[in-house]
């Protein structure tokens, strides 16, 4: 098989070879410039570029028509519904723009090909016409910068008094969730807390001093490992452990500043919240605002959940946020578009590593009901403060 | 003024180092620049075939991929996941800067600034040459980074830190990224070099009555590209130094409050957010460095295949300056969602479409340029077409990416994916093309065939619009961009999942036709470089100066003194003139005026 294409591929160079020859050797019989294009060429051409104008405007509308032009679900919070609004709006004045310019421009191009006796028209410039296309523009931009500018601050601006407070935590190649519980407030965090009993680094006055202990234990085996009399390092790894080493001492001394710094009242704020691991999933109930904040332990990633047309980056050492109000459950948006296997998600959008493609968790929305028997199971079996 | 002294000895014999190596000719530069840029941009198009074919066909076993990658990177022809993202990144870096900065205003500038505005040479030779030489000595570095044990930069083409700068996120942040930072230092004092001869050059060699209203917009723009570059380049050298600091000196430029691999670091304080700032100060207004010397040639070019002035000359060059200016006040238009503020978020959403109006005046003057005039078709002039086409069509999408509020669900989508290639890759391809077809008899002083330029030019616009028209939907489906695969889809909806896929396979096909279509140009410009038949003097029958030099090139340009410029470059079929075109040497006849 790879051989009869490897001789095509040869075979046709040699034919486009051979032709262009043939080419060469028919110019110079007719003595014919190479420079020169004749009329024949020149109307082939205008006509090509006509053909493919329309080609180009029938494949659009076929394309709209067959894969949709806002995205293939329905929107399904209430911001995605006035998102979806506002693409189509932009999506119609582009492509009205798209049609006309691309038009005219495969029209002109056909229409004025050089022929025999055919003389163009010396129009060097026009200050009426060109202050009407600078206007013009001008005026529908206008339009569109206000409309968006609207919606931005909308979707940016601060979330209602009773919007459910919750966390995303990020990782390569996880998400993890946190709901604020009881006092709808968020506890407060350090990276440097992080181990495997509290994988999103909460600040309570015990998981700090536990983490203190942890780190001076840590210290204390490293240091013990470089003075062991009886082992033998290579330079190398010896040195990469005292960097370690001083790494660690750093990270204890702020450890210890944390301590000072840390206000037990703020125990109960952190001891209420609800930690889900990683790779479980987020669980939305339908029709509540939801102000979620965002962290992220390694590299950059982007929290991105397309049904509900929302996206945010997750930045390491930065807290970003964004709102949305989901309006349709998960049972309901499966009958919509009958697929029983239909389910929301949150995908990674920013180019994080290997596995950046199957960085995802499954989102459920559902109704009050069945929202509050969930929620009653979560807050008995992981509010943090209880393991 | 190195350049006049060359009079005197204007015919030296000149030994082969010094007429082909280290040639301080500004044509000979020129060549090589476009040589360079020919390779890097194959090797950058076979890399994105590459990744295309894992799009399109992900979990089947290729031969093509083994070929290319082996068995470290292709294992049983299975491309390695890390391998696509370094695929992807070299792609992106060498397409961008190798090929469409480096290749296209390092050919263009050099062949045209001096012959244009009656020069015998830039202001300087010898930092031509060495911007030259950087080039090339960043493009090696570039290539062999490609061959390292543990890969090539794997973050993007923005190589965003914190993943940049950790080598235990993702292997190609090891060597691989150190080589990328090296070659792009060394890119970037070559492409500052050769901007500052630009402005030198124009500024101060213009020949008698070459005033700046006399130029041609090839010279406007690559004038106003030049001054771009000296403006925003050093800004991302200072981003890359202190990214090399991070990476090496244990500095928190950009790093704060991570653990990664299991390792806990103590960088605190540095923000990644400071990393893209820098960035995008250079990266958008390199969006422009790329696209305006396209502009500019295909502006000189439709007016000479037209047969007719360009329309709006002023206008055309106020645009330019006004896209340039607007340039450095939008580049955190890519930001929208990186947890910037969002106020400081709408500010750009205004300056943003703001660009927008210069640019649509450029569309409306090429427009009426084609009215009622007398289109030639040659290749150059089919390619400038194209080029007005995907202007428009690549513009009309950045409308929805500027407005902040409809990026949030089509940032990093394939839709940006689709946009950017459209406007700044095809578009500036296309000019690229362009400009090589019409000045391919001025630089080899042959000709290129016309019928295989038509065939190379159907295919390329056919497969560059078969690629990218239906990426805008695999984007409006919410397809994230730099994914190894959509098997993720298939999880939540299967639906959506075969719609992606269908789009991917057609997109690759197109792909595949266009590398190879790209066969017919490279045989039939090293063909013609030997075997075209040869050049006359004026082939296209222009008015600007580069065609009032002989054939076969001299040193210093003019054998005899500088020509004497009269009048503006586009005095195509004015009334009352014998011949359709009047050269710009052409003094005013009498009651003749001059009016642009």
């Amino acid at each position: 098989m790879k051989f009869i294409v490897l001789i095509v591929i040869v075979l046709a160079i040699i034919a486009v070879a051979q032709l262009t020859r043939i080419y060469e050797l028919t110019s110079k019989l007719r003595n014919r410039n190479e420079a020169d294009v004749d009329y024949r060429d020149n109307k082939m051409n205008a006509n090509l570029l006509l053909l493919f104008g329309i080609g180009m405007f029938v494949s659009y509308i076929w394309m709209i028509a067959r894969y949709g032009a806002g995205g293939n679900t329905v929107a399904a919070s209430v911001e995605g519904v006035d998102y979806d609004w506002l693409f189509a709006v932009n999506l119609i004045l582009i492509s009205a723009i798209f049609f006309v310019t691309n038009g005219l421009l495969f029209y002109f191009a056909w229409k004025y090909h050089a022929r025999p006796g055919a003389k163009a028209f010396y129009y060097p410039h026009n200050a009426k016409l060109e202050l009407l296309w600078t206007a013009a523009p001008a005026a529908v931009l206008s339009v569109i910068i206000i409309l968006g500018l609207i919606q931005w601050s909308d979707r940016t601006g601060a979330a209602g008094e009773n919007a459910t407070v919750i966390e995303l935590y990020s990782k390569q190649f996880d998400w993890a969730v946190r709901y604020s519980g009881k006092d709808n407030k968020l506890g407060k965090f350090d990276y440097k807390l992080i181990n495997t009993d509290n994988p999103l680094g909460l600040a309570t006055s015990s998981t700090i001093s536990l983490r203190i202990d942890e780190m001076r234990a840590e210290i204390d085996t490293l240091e013990s490992r470089i003075n062991d009399p009886e082992a033998i390092y290579s330079v190398a790894s010896l040195e990469e452990m005292r960097e370690k080493l001083e790494t660690k001492e750093r990270l204890y001394v702020r450890l210890l500043q944390l301590q000072e710094n840390h206000n037990p009242e703020w125990d109960a704020m952190a001891n209420d919240d609800v930690v889900q691991p990683a790779n479980i999933k987020l669980v939305l109930k339908k029709n509540q605002e939801y102000d979620i904040y965002f962290r992220a332990q390694d590299v950059i990633h982007s929290a991105f959940f397309p049904h509900f047309r929302a996206q945010i980056n997750t930045v390491p050492g930065m807290v970003t946020r964004m709102k949305f109000t989901p309006s349709i459950t998960t049972r309901e948006m499966r009958e919509k578009m009958k697929n029983d296997d239909f389910s929301y998600i949150l995908l990674c959008n920013k180019i994080c590593g290997a596995s950046h493609s199957n960085m995802k968790l499954n989102v459920e929305v559902l109704d009050e009901a069945e929202y509050d028997a969930w929620w009653a199971e979560q807050v008995a079996t992981k509010t943090f403060g209880n393991n | 003024m190195g350049a006049v002294s060359h009079d005197a000895h204007a015919h030296h014999e000149e030994s082969f180092v010094s007429k082909y190596i280290f040639s301080q000719d500004h044509k000979m530069i020129s060549k090589q620049f476009l040589i360079t840029a020919i390779v890097m941009g194959l090797i950058a198009m076979i890399l994105s075939t590459l990744f295309r074919i894992q799009l399109g066909w992900p979990e089947q076993s290729s031969d093509i991929l083994h070929a290319f990658l082996g068995d470290r990177w292709a294992p049983n022809g299975i491309l390695d996941r890390n391998m696509y993202l370094g695929l992807v990144t070299m792609h992106g870096t060498i397409m961008v800067f190798f090929l469409l900065t480096g290749g296209l205003s390092g050919t263009f500038s050099n062949l045209l600034i001096p012959l244009q505005i009656g020069a015998r040479d830039m202001a300087s030779g010898f930092l031509n040459m060495l911007s030259y030489w950087m080039f090339f000595i960043s493009s090696v570095i570039m290539v062999v980074s490609l061959f390292v044990e543990t890969g090539p930069a794997m973050a993007g083409w923005t190589v965003y830190p914190p993943l940049s700068a950790l080598p235990q996120s993702v292997p190609g942040s090891g060597l691989g990224m150190t080589l990328w930072l090296v070659s792009m230092a060394i890119f970037i004092a070559s492409s500052l070099l050769g901007s500052l001869n630009y402005i030198v050059t124009i500024l101060n060699l213009r020949t008698k009555g070459m005033n700046m209203l006399r130029l041609p917009l090839t010279i406007w723009a690559f004038f106003v590209t030049a001054i771009l570059g000296v403006l925003s380049f050093p800004v991302l050298l200072s981003a890359a130094l202190l990214l090399i600091m991070d990476r090496t000196m244990g500095t928190s430029f950009y790093l704060s409050d991570i653990i990664v691999g299991g390792e806990m670091l103590d960088n605190t304080g540095g923000s990644p957010l400071l990393y893209q700032h820098l960035f995008w100060f250079l990266g958008h207004p390199e969006v422009y460095i790329v696209l305006l010397p396209a502009l500019g040639l295909t502006s000189e070019i439709i007016s000479t295949n037209a047969r007719k002035p360009i329309f709006g000359y002023k206008a055309m060059i106020t645009s330019l300056l006004g896209i340039g200016f607007l340039s450095f006040i939008v580049w955190a238009h890519h930001m929208y969602v990186t947890g910037m503020s969002p106020f400081l978020g709408s500010l750009f959403v205004f300056t943003t479409l703001l660009i927008a109006i210069p640019s649509a005046v450029k569309v409306f003057n090429y427009l009426t340029t084609l009215w009622r005039s007398t289109a030639i078709y040659t290749p150059q002039m089919l390619f400038s077409v194209a080029l007005v086409s995907t202007f428009i069509t690549g513009g009309v999408t950045g409308i929805i990416l500027a407005d902040s509020a409809l990026d949030i669900a089509v940032h990093d989508t394939y839709f940006v994916v689709a946009h950017f290639h459209v406007v700044m890759g095809l578009s500036a391809v296309f000019g690229m093309f362009a400009g090589v077809y019409h000045w391919f008899p001025k630089m080899y002083g042959r000709m290129m065939n016309l019928r295989l330029g038509y065939v190379h030019f159907w295919l390329t616009l056919i497969s560059g619009y078969g690629v990218f028209f239906p990426m805008h939907f695999v984007g409006i489906a919410g397809a994230p961009r730099r994914y190894y695969d959509y098997s993720v889809y298939e999880g939540f909806d299967a639906n959506q999942f075969n719609i992606i896929m269908e789009l991917n396979v057609i997109i690759s096909i197109f792909a595949i036709i266009g590398l190879l279509a790209q066969g017919l140009f490279l045989y039939n410009f090293f063909y013609s470089i030997y075997r075209g038949p040869k050049a006359v003097q004026n082939p296209w029958r222009a008015n600007s100066l580069e065609w009032t030099t002989p054939v076969e090139h001299v040193h210093g340009n003019w054998p005899g003194p500088l020509p004497v410029v009269h009048r503006w470059p586009y005095d195509y079929s004015k009334p009352g003139a014998a011949e359709d075109f009047i050269p710009q040497t052409v003094p005013l006849a009498e009651g003749e005026t001059e009016e642009h």
